[in-house]
């Protein structure tokens, strides 16, 4: 079949989101300290908050009645478009905190440049959670430095925490036939063009937290098809179970 | 719409409190953009915020207590909520209900978290911020190293 590249390019947004905001929603009440707890949980909930239009954005475009929540809560693992990198576990602190910063960073730019692209369902989506993005992107930065110039312990992590995520970052920036199709379409970004102002903006956070920036490993692919990590499927079945026992319940 | 229509329903959506902060009204923190052409249109802060479902809910009962069921409200994402569309008086309550509110002319700048607060209890800018977020999306928590008074800031967006 046939898709249609503007409702995946909603589809694949709506998906990065939701899936990194339902990740940080395992932490809540689990994180280190109350402060902490709070960052995570509003992290996510902006997150969810941007799935909430782009899904719903893809749910309109592909005109089957199906809306936010249906597309959330009833497509399997396979029909799921993001990236692996979000999906990826928790793990411990440092793992949550380099995702996002490795993830917030990317949306930084690629919001950046979304907000100027012709559709204004998309733009206008782009522009309203830049400002979240970018608060995302410093808050993760800070902690990065934080703990990658922190104490012995606190620098370990960060560099067992990269020398697992680092392999997930170039599926960001890959650009297949569907994304070179909502270029043309006036809705989405050149991600491969955003590369080298990621790389500048990551080496700088590099620097300043005393990491080195991991040797480029065999990248691993494939999230924006369905081909995802064993993770994905426990996250949906946390995620899903409720609304798929009970389709019928209401708030 | 006549000119003494409007006004009431001016009147009206004043009486709207943000369901979070009730100090302030939603026309007062800039939720509501406009009144025209039988339509109310507002705008959400956060994208995420659970408050706009509950803002949304809550404008629609008070125009159909006060007799305009049929004015429509329309949500719309752009030009996208700012700190800077909270009014003077918005401003005023802010501080008085013990929130730092955000400086003017923070869009600019974006989300300049870092700079000074002043303590909404003593005055003071000696303050120093606890956590970047505090008890919903809008704020983030502070403290004063003179009155040693926790504080909420409004975040600059």
């Amino acid at each position: 079949m046939r898709q249609d590249p503007i409702m995946q390019s909603a589809l694949r947004l709506g998906d990065d989101a939701l899936i990194l905001g339902q990740r940080l929603s395992e932490w809540c009440g689990h994180a280190p300290t109350i402060e902490v707890d709070l960052s995570l949980a509003n992290l996510g909930l902006d997150l969810i908050g941007q799935a909430m239009h782009f899904l719903g954005l893809a749910g309109d475009i592909e005109g089957q009645g199906r809306d936010a929540d249906t597309l959330a809560f009833f497509r399997t693992d396979l029909d799921f478009t993001n990236c692996l990198l979000v999906e990826q576990p928790n793990g411990d602190f440092a793992q949550t905190m380099t995702r996002q910063w490795l993830y917030s960073t990317y949306q930084q730019l690629l919001f950046e440049a979304m907000a100027g692209v012709e559709d204004a369902r998309f733009a206008e989506v782009a522009d309203k959670a830049l400002k979240e993005v970018r608060y995302h992107a410093e808050l993760s930065a800070d902690w990065v430095i934080r703990l990658g110039d922190g104490t012995d312990v606190s620098h370990q992590k960060m560099v067992d925490a990269l020398g697992w995520l680092w392999r997930f970052v170039p599926e960001l920036f890959q650009m297949d036939e569907l994304d070179s199709l909502a270029v043309e379409a006036g809705v989405g970004v050149d991600k491969a063009a955003l590369r080298p102002a990621y790389d500048a903006a990551i080496n700088a956070v590099f620097e300043e937290a005393k990491l080195t920036r991991p040797d480029d490993q065999r990248t691993l692919t494939g999230g924006r098809h369905g081909h995802h990590s064993e993770h994905l499927g426990h996250l949906l079945a946390t995620m899903q179970h409720i609304p798929r026992s009970h389709p019928d319940a209401r708030w | 719409m006549r000119g003494g229509e409007a006004a009431t329903l001016e009147a009206v959506l004043q009486s709207v409190e943000d369901p979070e902060i009730p100090v302030v009204s939603v026309v007062e923190l800039g939720i509501v953009r406009g009144l025209d052409a039988g339509q109310v249109t507002i705008t959400p802060t956060y994208t995420g915020c659970p408050a706009t479902a509950v803002i949304e809910a809550n404008i629609r009962e008070a125009l159909d207590q006060a007799g305009f069921e049929d004015i429509q409200i329309k949500t719309v994402l752009s030009p996208a909520w700012s700190t800077d569309d909270i009014t003077d008086a918005g401003r005023q309550k802010l501080k008085a209900y013990g929130i730092a509110p955000p400086p003017k002319g923070a869009k600019a700048a974006s989300l300049c978290n870092k700079s000074v607060a002043e303590c909404p209890h003593c005055g003071s800018i000696n303050t120093r911020e606890i956590s970047r977020f505090g008890s919903t999306p809008c704020k983030a928590l502070w403290q004063c190293n003179s009155c040693h008074e926790p504080f909420d800031r409004f975040k600059c967006h």
